[in-house]
């Protein structure tokens, strides 16, 4: 069954030989000491503080909805921070070797890093970026928000909930284990064909990127299938589908898209492993196989996946527009049918990524104008931000600088999208870093979408807000950055550097490079803000309201500050649209229910983790072809999931006494919470 | 804001009842959008196949056509249909209540599966045998990788009623028990469905070459 692979196999250990540590590597050993310390200061702190009981407790065990969106989120950070140190790696050595001849540093033939270790940087920051970072960050927010905004108690199911952050995780470590232990894949973070076929790729990146991705998506499809579950079946009452806050639909659509796009991704990863693993011919380069299928299959999940991710950054800029223009958010339907019409247009453009691989005009010509239309209900969006902040008492908070940055970078993301739709400009630009500029603007359009929604939700699950001042140094410098390194790289674009290349062929362009790494430097100087952002923040923990904002306009910020782990003593009944709006119209919003009801909670359970862990170590030894430690770890979870469904806890009640007395305590801080409430940049107000 | 309807005395700020959502509704749900996933698997698999299923990638071994029974494969399809029979069976003595009818309703399913697995995994068999593997050419990659999905999606199937005699027999019909017994019906009845997909794609129109 299993095919001869290069270099030595044993049973015991499978391709794993101490050769697979890359101890020569000057580069990694430094990323190693790197990553140790920072474990062991993680670790340490943990151990130090004692808090090791609490960790597992109420984290890696917990099924809340809010805790899980914090662990991805976190997750997110971390895998931001890694794509980003790859994003610096190639930029710095594109700026180093200037033209093939310039001088090597390190062992390599120019710059300091040789073509192969560069293939493996790239490969991984498109991979990471995408797949660990916007993924794990867009998906956390869903999990915190989603259930407050349509005040449910948790995610349909929480068990599940888990199991699908936990899987995520474990794609995550096997991407950081292959810094360390082998290689990544060199073959570009969609897999090009048949070069990562066995015969060209014979080495073990493949298989990390191959299951790395797998195992993540498996874990999305279940989170798609929860946000659609919570949605359609745990609604307050009250709530009509049109009175369903705007985040919480592009949730919708968005997870629509997840349900349907990930599973074509899971056979495509399928058939390239069983070409990789067992020898059959899918997408070979000879025997029968058609290495276009892979490239047709991949982006039909590719393309809807890059929806995926940006819709919600759409529901994020709506919710935050919304809240500091002190307005309804304008062309509330519009908005729903946009983001329902861009999820199924997703769907029929996948080919416009490859339109020079000889698809002939009338494909051409459909793809072309089907990737034109996206342009349609993503103008209706920006129309739709600009007419609610038209004539509304804009604040300019740190959310709300970051949501109209997002609104500039999807202009200049989407118009330079439309000039790439039309097969001419593609044909000329294709594979150069004009695409790679293009698609940044867009997923900047995530990143500002993110920061934006860390910003305007964090005070609701921690209680404090982060601070302003802060908050605005990270913006400007990160905006700046961004602009620095984007804008010139559109430039280079269209005079002809090309992606995924070692050096600058061209050295006339080295200006524009040299701008690049100074917009990378300033990135640094962000990165630098951020981290003085959180960390000055939870020394003063400047106590935060209720209604952190003054004018939060859905149901999270009825509930108390920080968000007690039952999310609402008493479900909310719903009357309008925004409901918090409305309650504040009708002076409501102090109201507290008088009576209590008990409330049933599911239990923690460390399930989750070991079976994310157990995942890991299949997959591990899958890419190292030990075959029965796949075996044993594979058929340990699945008993574990027999046994787990013998387990007769269902959760537990919380009393109604036990409820009302959290109830009081947690109004007592908000009382004296609102008191010293820190008005934000230029007072609030409510326009109504 | 014209939506603002004022507030009255007897406006209902709180729903102390709304918590009591129906659990086994939730589930079945959740498992027909797995479900719904799952097919899309089918699909791309379906959608290989079609673009696979031509001389060029056959590579000068045999295409379906030249090895395919329409009639054996008629066998099956009324085999798998008489598993689902016995599993619908199951579900209606489980609306009588009755232990007994469900494990027997599912005792029927699961051997009428496995007469079905031993068909298909045997010409499998004897199409390696004979020197045309899944190894051989694109198509027969392709062909393999469908029938063993099926096969995979069976065999997960009969993992499942295995549990849930035991939990039929040791719990009773409890809530958690119901929900799993009627998502594995919506189960197996999607498993049929994609054999007689595939009957109808690979064995008919697979024949008519």
């Amino acid at each position: 069954m299993q095919v001869a692979v290069e270099g030595p196999w044993s049973p015991l250990l499978g391709r794993l030989t101490l050769d697979a540590i890359p101890y020569t590597n000057p580069i990694l050993i430094f990323t190693f000491v790197i990553a140790a310390t920072a474990g062991l200061v993680a670790v340490g702190s943990v151990l130090y503080f004692r808090k090791v009981g609490y960790i597992w407790r109420e984290w890696l065990c917990s099924v809340d909805h809010k805790r899980i969106g914090v662990m991805y989120m976190i997750l997110g950070l971390v895998m931001l921070f890694r794509g980003f140190i790859d994003g610096v790696m190639m930029r710095t050595q594109q700026a180093i070797a200037i033209g093939p001849n310039s001088p090597g540093y390190l062992g390599a033939a120019h710059g300091y890093l040789p073509p192969y270790h560069f293939d493996q940087i790239y490969s991984a920051h498109g991979t990471l970026m995408l797949i660990f970072a916007a993924t794990p960050l867009l998906t956390g927010l869903g999990n915190i928000i989603v259930p407050l905004q349509i005040g449910a108690r948790d995610m349909a199911f929480p068990y599940l909930n888990a199991v699908s952050l936990w899987l995520t995780v474990s794609g995550a470590l096997l991407c950081m284990i292959s810094l360390f232990v082998g290689e990544f894949s060199n073959a570009t973070w969609v897999g090009l064909m048949p070069f990562s076929e066995l015969p060209s790729n014979p080495g073990v990146g493949v298989d990390y990127w191959m299951w790395a991705l797998q195992v993540s998506s498996i874990g999305t499809t279940f989170n798609a299938i929860n946000i659609i579950a919570t949605i359609v079946k745990m609604r307050a009452p009250g709530m009509g589908w049109f009175r369903v806050p705007v985040f919480t639909w592009v949730m919708m659509a968005t997870s629509i898209i997840g349900l349907t796009a990930f599973p074509v991704l899971t056979a495509a990863l399928c058939m390239l492993g069983l070409d990789r693993y067992v020898g059959t011919h899918f997408f070979t380069a000879g025997m029968g196989g058609n290495y276009m299928l892979y490239i047709n299959l991949f982006w039909t999940w590719g393309h809807p996946e890059v929806y995926f991710l940006v819709l919600p950054a759409f529901g994020l800029i709506s919710e935050i527009v919304a809240t500091f223009s002190s307005k309804s958010l304008f062309g509330y339907p519009t908005m729903i049918a946009a983001s329902m019409g861009i999820a199924g247009v997703g769907w029929v453009v996948w080919a416009h990524h490859f339109f020079t691989m000889g698809m002939g005009p009338d494909l051409i010509g459909f793809f072309s104008a089907a990737t034109m239309i996206v342009g349609i209900p993503t103008g209706v969006k920006a129309f739709n931000w600009l007419f609610t902040m038209f004539r509304g008492r804009i604040v300019f908070t740190t959310p709300m600088l970051w949501a109209i940055t997002a609104i500039l970078l999807l202009l200049l993301g989407g118009i330079t999208g439309m000039m790439l739709s039309a097969s001419v400009v593609d044909y000329t630009v294709h594979d150069s870093v004009f695409v790679v500029a293009h698609f940044h603007c867009m997923v900047l359009v995530i990143g500002a979408g993110i920061f934006a929604a860390v910003t305007y939700w964090w005070p609701k699950l921690f209680g404090f807000k982060l601070n302003e001042t802060l908050g605005q140094w990270f913006f400007w410098t990160f905006v700046a950055g961004s602009l620095l390194v984007f804008i010139p790289m559109f430039q280079a674009g269209l005079d002809g550097e090309t992606r995924r290349l070692d050096y600058l062929f061209d050295t006339s362009l080295r200006p524009l490079m040299l701008l690049e790494v100074a917009g990378i430097g300033v990135y640094f100087i962000s990165v630098f803000f951020f981290l003085a952002m959180v960390v000055v923040s939870l020394v003063k923990r400047e106590p935060a309201g209720q209604d952190a904002w003054g004018t939060g306009r859905s149901l999270e910020w009825l509930t108390h500050t920080p968000v007690p782990f039952y999310n609402f003593a008493v479900t909310p009944q719903v009357h309008a649209l925004d409901e918090m709006s409305w309650r504040k119209a009708n002076g409501l919003e102090k109201t507290q229910p008088s009576t209590y009801v008990p409330i049933h909670m599911p239990s923690s359970t460390s399930l989750p983790f070991i079976i994310g862990m157990l995942s890991f170590v299949c997959t591990f030894s899958l890419v190292w072809r030990i075959w029965w430690l796949a075996g044993a770890s594979l058929l340990a979870a699945i008993l574990l999931v027999i046994i787990r469904s013998f387990d007769k806890n269902e959760g537990y009640v919380l009393s109604a006494e036990n409820i009302a007395e959290m109830e009081r305590k947690l109004h007592t801080v908000s009382l004296v919470a609102e008191q010293s409430k820190v008005l934000p940049v230029g007072g609030h107000a409510e326009a109504h | 804001m014209a939506s603002f309807t004022k507030a009255s005395a007897d406006t209902v700020l709180w729903n102390a009842g709304a918590d009591a959502h129906d659990n086994i509704s939730a589930r079945t749900y959740g498992f027909w959008l797995y479900l719904l996933s799952d097919a899309l698997i089918i699909a791309a698999i379906f959608a290989t196949y079609a673009v696979l299923n031509n001389p060029m990638n056959a590579a000068g071994g045999p295409l379906g056509s030249q090895f395919l029974s329409a009639s054996k494969g008629l066998l099956q399809t009324f085999i798998v249909l008489g598993s689902v029979l016995c599993y619908s069976l199951a579900t209606v003595a489980l609306k009588r209540g009755s232990k007994v009818g469900v494990s027997l309703g599912m005792i029927g399913a699961i051997l009428l599966a496995v007469v079905f697995l031993g068909i298909g995994l045997g010409d499998l068999a004897a199409l390696s045998a004979a020197g045309n593997g899944f190894a051989r050419s694109g198509y027969l990659s392709c062909f393999f990788t469908l029938i063993v999905t099926h096969a995979l999606h069976m065999g997960f199937g009969i993992l499942w009623m295995l549990v849930m005699l035991v939990q039929v027999g040791v719990f009773g019909f409890t809530e958690n028990v119901v929900a799993r017994l009627l998502n594995l019906r919506m189960f197996w009845q999607f498993q049929a469905s994609v054999w007689v997909v595939v009957y109808i794609y690979v064995y008919l129109f697979g024949g008519a070459h």
